[in-house]
C-alpha cells in the first residue's frame, strides 16, 4: 500500500512524456555499482493488517496503572475539544506558514499561542514553540551566552535532572563553564550557595518553579542579585503551576521556559512534547525559533506573518541564533486550545484542585507508620516522601497492585534511594489516593 | 468578515470546560500555598464556551492551504499525503497514554514492552532503508538530527585523540546544516556547486584539510540532482579521515533505488515528516532520527533499546562513551510511531514505488514546464525540479508574484528564492501521491500564469486576491514587533 495513485496507463504516458523508456532509467545518475535491486524489507500490508498489528502492539502496554507518577510530566485529562480540532487536516498537514496569505490559520492560532504564554509566565514576547522543556532550556543558556557575551552559567540543584543532562550534552562542545549546585535539602533553592557562585563572568543562573522535588519559590530576591553582577536569571516553570503561582514575569526573570505537555499533550511515551520560552523585551531579536508578528494587509486588514527571520538560518546560516527551525507547532496548537477551555478561571481551579489533592495526598501517606513527609516547604501538586525502605523496590511491589507509585529518586539521587517523589493531577479521585496509601502500607 | 482573536471573543465570566469536584476532606482547610507565593489574580486567559472555541479555531482551520486540501509542491519539504491509520494508530491508549518515565521504575519495563518493540522494530528497518549499522531515534526535528549527528562526529574525532574543527559543506545546502554545525562546535567551510549544478570537486579538495571533521551533503542536492561525483567525495574525504554526514531531507528521492550507507555516508539524519509521511502539522513536531555505521555506534545518545535473548526490550543506560542525552527520553515517540505505520504499510516494494514515483512526477512536471520557465540544471532530476522565474523577472514578474498567483489559481506554491544560488528559484516538490490530472492542472496554471507574465506584467501586484488577506506588510511586522495580543 504505498499511496501512489499512478495507474499503468498514466505511468506509460508520463515515462514517454520524459522520454525515457522505464523508472529505471530515472535513476541513471546513480553510479551502477550502488544501484539497488530490491530492499530487504518485507512487502507491504493492507491497512487492517497493519493496524492489527500495531493494536497488539499497543495492548503489550499497561496505561491502566492509577499514576502517581510526574517528574516534570503529568496526567492531566485533555478536554475532547481538544483531540477533536487538533486533527483537523487543515491544521496538521499543512506545513510552517512560509505563505501567509494561505496560512492565516496556523499564523493566528501561533500568535494566540504566543499570547498566552506571556500572559502566563508575564513576559514581554515569547516564540512559536521550541521542541521541549530540556530543549528550550539549553536554548536559553545559549541565548543568555550570546547576549551577556558571558562564559558561565550557574545551574541550581532544583533544576530537574533529565534537563540537567540535556544541558550538558548539548552544549558541550561551546566551551561553556557549567556550575551545577548540588540538589536542595527539602525547601526552596539554597540561596548562600547561589550567591556564592554569582561573579561576573556569570551569563545566567538556572532555576525551576516549582523544583524538581515539588517545592514551590518565588526569586524575586534572587533576581535582584542576579542582575547586580549583569547576569540573566532563567525559570524553568511548570505552566498548570502558573494558574495560581507568582508569574516569573513578576519575579524579575528574564527568559522562562518550560514543557508544555501538561497543557493538552498525551504523555505517549515521552513525545511529542512542547517547549516554550518567553523572554523580556530586550532579549527578542536574541531569541531562538520562529516568531509571528501582526501586521496590516494591503487594505489595511490585520494580518499575521512570519517575523524577525533575520535571526534565522536561512538567512545567517552558521551566525544564526539557534539551529532550530521548525518547532511543535501542533503541540502549540493544542496547548492553545487547552489553555482556551480552560481560561481563567478554570486554570485557576485546576492548579488549586493539584495542590489541595497533593495536600491531601501528604496527609494520607503521613498517616503511614514509617513514611514522612520530607518536603518541609510550600510545594504545588508534588512532593518527596521518605519510606522505611528502598522506594526503587516498593514502586516495583506497587506496579503488581495497580499503581505507579511515583519516582524514586534513588535513580539520580544515590543518598535518597529511600525517597519517592508522589505527583498528583486532577484525575486522581480521593478514592484513587486512599487505596494508594492502604496499599502503600501493605507494600511496606 | 473580520476574525477576531480568541481574546476578542472572550466575556467576563464565560467557562468552558468544567473540573471533577474536590471531596470534602480535600477541599478542608486554607489553600496550602501561602499568598505571598501566589499571583495576584487569575491568569489573563480568554473566558469563552466550548462552541467558542471550537467555532473560533474550525473558522480558523479555514484559513489554511494543506494537502488535505491542496496540491502543496512546497520544495525539500516532501508533502506526501498523511495516511490516516497511522493517526488512528498514535492515538491508541496504549500508546499515547503510557508515561515515559515508566521502564526507569523497577519491573516498569515489563508495562511498556509494545513501545520499546516499536522502537526497536523502526530502527531495524531504518538501517535496511539507509545501509547503516544503527539508529537513535531520539532528535526531535531534522535540524535536532544535525546537531546529534555533529555531536557524534565531534565524539568520534575526539576518541580517536586527534579533535577537528571544520566541517565542509556545499553552497546549496540548507540553513540548518552550517547553524548545526556552529552549535556543535565547529567552523563552517562553504564548497562550491560546479556548472553541473553538484559539488565542485576541484574546490573540496582545495578546502579538505587535516582539521576536516566532516562534509556534510544533501542528496540529491537542492537541486533535485544526485551528487555524480559521489565516489570521488567519499574516497578523498576517507583517506583524509574526513566523515561523510548524509542529510536526509531527500531521501523521498532514494528509497529502494540507492542506500546513503553503501555510498559511504557514515551518519546521516532522515526526516520522519517528509520521508515518512508523518504530518507536517503547521511546522511540527517531526522526528529527525540518526543512522551511524559502526565506527560511530559507541558514541549513540543514552538510552539505546535492545533485544534480550529471551526475545523482551530493554532499555540500556551503561554507554560509558555516549554523547549523552539530547531529548528527555526517547525521541517524539507519538511521531516514530506514525513512522512505524507507515514503513509497515508500504514494506519494501513499496517504498521503493512511492520514490519512483516521486521521481517520475518532478520529471514529468520538468519537461512540461521548461517551455515556459528557465530549468537552470535542464536534466534527469529526482524528486524535485528547481526551475527559474528569471525570464519573468525581466518583464517584472518575479517569483514571488508566481507565487501569489498560483494560490489564486488553487495551489500551494512551490518553495521560492531557495537554493539561493539559483535566481529567482521555483523549487517544486510533487511527491509521488500527487495524481497526473492534479499535475496536469498545475501545469495548465504555470502556463497561463507565464503567459500573462507576458502579456500583462502589471497584473500581479495585487495578487493572491482570492484569500482571507491580500499581501501582508513584511517591514511593518518586523519593524513594529507586535508579537502578542
Amino acid at each position: 500500500m504505498s499511496y501512489v495513485p499512478h495507474t499503468p496507463q498514466e505511468r506509460a504516458e508520463m515515462l514517454a512524456a520524459v522520454g525515457v523508456s522505464s523508472l529505471d532509467e530515472l535513476f541513471a545518475d546513480i553510479p551502477e555499482a550502488f544501484r539497488l535491486r530490491a530492499l530487504a524489507i518485507p512487502d507491504g500490508l493492507c491497512e487492517q493488517e497493519v493496524y492489527a498489528r500495531l493494536h497488539a502492539l499497543s495492548r503489550k502496554n499497561t496505561h491502566a496503572l492509577v499514576s502517581f507518577l510526574g517528574g516534570g510530566f503529568y496526567d492531566h485529562a485533555i478536554p475532547a475539544a481538544v483531540d477533536s480540532l487538533a486533527a483537523r487536516g487543515e491544521f496538521f498537514t499543512a506545513y510552517t506558514p512560509y505563505q501567509p496569505e494561505a496560512s492565516q490559520g496556523t499564523l493566528q492560532a501561533i500568535f494566540e499561542y504566543q499570547s498566552m504564554i506571556c500572559r502566563l509566565t508575564g513576559l514581554d514576547a515569547a516564540n512559536a514553540s521550541l521542541y521541549d522543556g530540556g530543549t528550550a532550556l539549553a536554548e536559553a543558556v545559549m541565548t543568555a551566552i550570546g547576549a551577556t557575551g558571558r562564559n558561565t552559567v550557574v545551574l541550581d540543584g532544583g533544576v530537574s535532572p533529565i534537563y540537567r543532562v540535556m544541558i550538558r550534552s548539548t552544549t558541550r562542545n561551546l566551551g561553556i563553564n557549567l556550575t551545577e549546585l548540588p540538589a536542595p535539602a527539602d525547601g526552596p533553592a539554597d540561596r548562600a550557595a547561589l550567591a556564592a557562585a554569582l561573579n561576573g563572568d556569570v551569563a545566567a543562573v538556572l532555576v525551576q518553579n516549582p523544583n524538581f522535588f515539588g517545592t514551590v519559590d518565588d526569586f524575586t530576591d534572587l533576581a535582584e542579585r542576579v542582575h547586580a553582577v549583569g547576569a540573566l536569571l532563567v525559570a524553568s516553570v511548570y505552566p498548570v503551576s502558573l494558574g495560581l503561582l507568582k508569574r516569573p514575569g513578576d519575579m524579575g526573570v528574564d527568559i522562562a521556559t518550560g514543557e508544555g505537555q501538561s497543557l493538552g499533550l498525551p504523555l505517549s511515551f515521552g513525545g511529542p512534547y512542547l517547549g516554550f520560552f518567553a523572554v523580556r523585551q530586550a532579549l527578542v531579536r536574541k531569541m531562538p525559533g520562529r516568531v509571528v508578528g501582526e501586521t496590516l494587509d494591503r487594505q489595511g486588514r490585520r494580518a499575521f506573518v512570519l517575523t524577525l527571520q533575520a535571526r534565522e538560518q536561512h538567512i545567517r546560516r552558521e551566525r544564526a541564533t539557534s539551529n532550530i527551525c521548525t518547532n511543535e507547532a501542533l503541540c502549540a496548537l493544542r496547548a492553545t486550545l487547552y489553555l482556551a477551555l480552560l481560561g481563567r478561571h478554570g486554570l485557576r481551579e485546576l492548579a488549586e484542585t493539584c495542590v489541595r489533592k497533593a495536600e491531601y495526598a501528604k496527609r494520607r501517606l503521613a498517616q503511614i507508620e514509617g513514611v514522612s513527609v520530607r518536603s518541609r516547604a510550600p510545594t504545588f501538586n508534588e512532593f518527596v516522601v521518605e519510606l522505611p525502605a528502598d522506594a526503587g523496590e516498593v514502586v516495583g511491589r506497587l506496579i503488581d497492585c495497580g499503581f505507579a507509585a511515583g519516582f524514586p529518586l534513588g535513580r539520580y539521587y544515590p543518598e535518597r534511594a529511600n525517597c519517592l517523589l508522589v505527583a498528583l493531577t486532577e484525575k486522581r479521585t480521593k478514592a484513587d489516593i486512599d487505596r494508594f496509601a492502604t496499599a502503600l502500607e501493605v507494600a511496606l | 468578515m473580520k476574525q477576531p482573536t480568541i481574546f476578542e471573543r472572550s466575556v467576563a465570566g464565560r467557562r468552558g470546560v468544567t473540573l471533577p469536584r474536590l471531596s470534602p476532606a480535600e477541599a478542608r482547610g486554607p489553600l496550602p500555598v501561602p499568598p505571598a507565593l501566589c499571583a495576584d489574580a487569575p491568569p489573563d486567559l480568554p473566558e469563552v464556551s466550548e462552541l467558542d472555541v471550537v467555532r473560533h479555531y474550525t473558522l480558523l482551520s479555514q484559513r489554511n492551504c494543506c494537502v488535505d486540501t491542496h496540491f502543496y509542491p512546497l520544495g525539500s519539504c516532501t508533502m506526501k499525503y498523511n495516511p490516516r491509520v497511522c493517526e488512528k494508530v498514535a492515538a491508541l491508549d496504549g500508546f499515547a497514554g503510557i508515561h515515559p518515565l515508566l521502564p526507569q521504575l523497577r519491573g516498569g519495563g515489563a508495562l511498556t514492552q509494545g513501545a520499546l518493540e516499536v522502537l526497536w522494530r523502526t530502527e531495524r528497518l531504518l538501517c535496511d532503508l539507509t545501509g547503516m549499522e544503527a539508529f537513535t531515534l531520539q532528535p526531535m526535528a531534522g535540524a535536532h538530527g544535525e546537531l546529534t549527528g555533529l555531536l557524534l562526529i565531534a565524539a568520534y574525532h575526539r576518541a580517536q585523540g586527534r579533535p577537528r574543527r571544520r566541517v565542509l559543506i556545499p553552497d546549496s545546502a540548507h540553513g540548518t546544516n552550517p547553524a548545526s554545525a556552529a552549535i556543535a562546535g565547529f567552523e563552517v567551510v562553504p564548497v562550491a556547486t560546479g556548472p553541473d549544478g553538484t559539488i565542485d570537486l576541484a574546490d573540496f579538495e582545495a578546502r579538505l584539510t587535516p582539521d576536516t571533521a566532516a562534509v556534510m551533503l544533501t542528496c540529491p542536492n537542492t537541486l533535485g540532482l544526485f551528487e555524480r561525483q559521489i565516489r570521488e567525495v567519499a574516497e578523498r574525504a576517507h583517506a583524509n579521515g574526513t566523515l561523510l554526514y548524509y542529510d536526509g531531507a531527500n531521501m523521498n528521492a532514494l528509497m529502494g533505488r540507492v542506500r546513503p550507507g553503501d555510498l559511504g555516508f557514515d551518519v546521516l539524519h532522515l526526516n520522519a515528516h517528509k520521508t515518512l509521511s508523518t504530518p507536517h502539522g503547521g511546522g511540527g513536531p517531526g522526528a529527525g532520527p540518526v543512522g551511524v555505521k559502526a565506527a560511530l555506534l559507541p558514541f549513540l545518545p543514552v538510552s539505546t533499546v535492545e533485544k534480550r535473548d529471551d526475545g523482551t526490550f530493554a532499555l540500556n543506560y551503561d554507554r560509558p562513551q555516549s554523547i549523552g542525552y539530547i531529548a528527555p527520553f526517547y525521541g517524539n515517540f507519538g511521531v516514530l510511531l506514525r513512522a512505524y505505520t507507515y514503513l509497515l504499510a508500504l514494506g519494501g516494494d513499496g517504498l521503493r514505488e512511492a520514490t519512483d514515483h516521486a521521481v517520475l512526477n518532478a520529471n514529468y512536471l520538468r519537461v512540461r514546464l521548461r517551455a515556459c520557465f528557465d530549468v537552470p540544471y535542464d536534466r534527469l532530476c529526482l524528486h524535485e525540479v528547481v526551475l527559474s522565474a528569471e525570464r519573468q523577472a525581466r518583464a517584472g514578474v518575479r517569483a514571488v508574484d508566481i507565487a501569489k498567483a498560483l494560490i489564486d489559481a488553487g495551489f500551494h506554491p512551490p518553495t521560492v528564492y531557495f537554493p539561493l544560488i539559483v535566481r529567482e528559484a521555483l523549487m517544486i516538490e510533487p511527491t509521488e501521491t500527487e495524481s497526473k490530472q492534479t499535475l496536469d492542472s498545475f501545469i495548465a496554471a504555470l502556463e497561463a500564469i507565464a503567459r500573462r507574465a507576458e502579456e500583462e506584467p502589471g497584473s500581479f501586484a495585487e495578487q493572491p486576491a482570492s484569500t482571507p488577506v491580500s499581501r501582508p506588510d513584511e517591514t511593518k511586522a518586523a519593524r513594529d514587533m507586535r508579537l502578542k495580543a
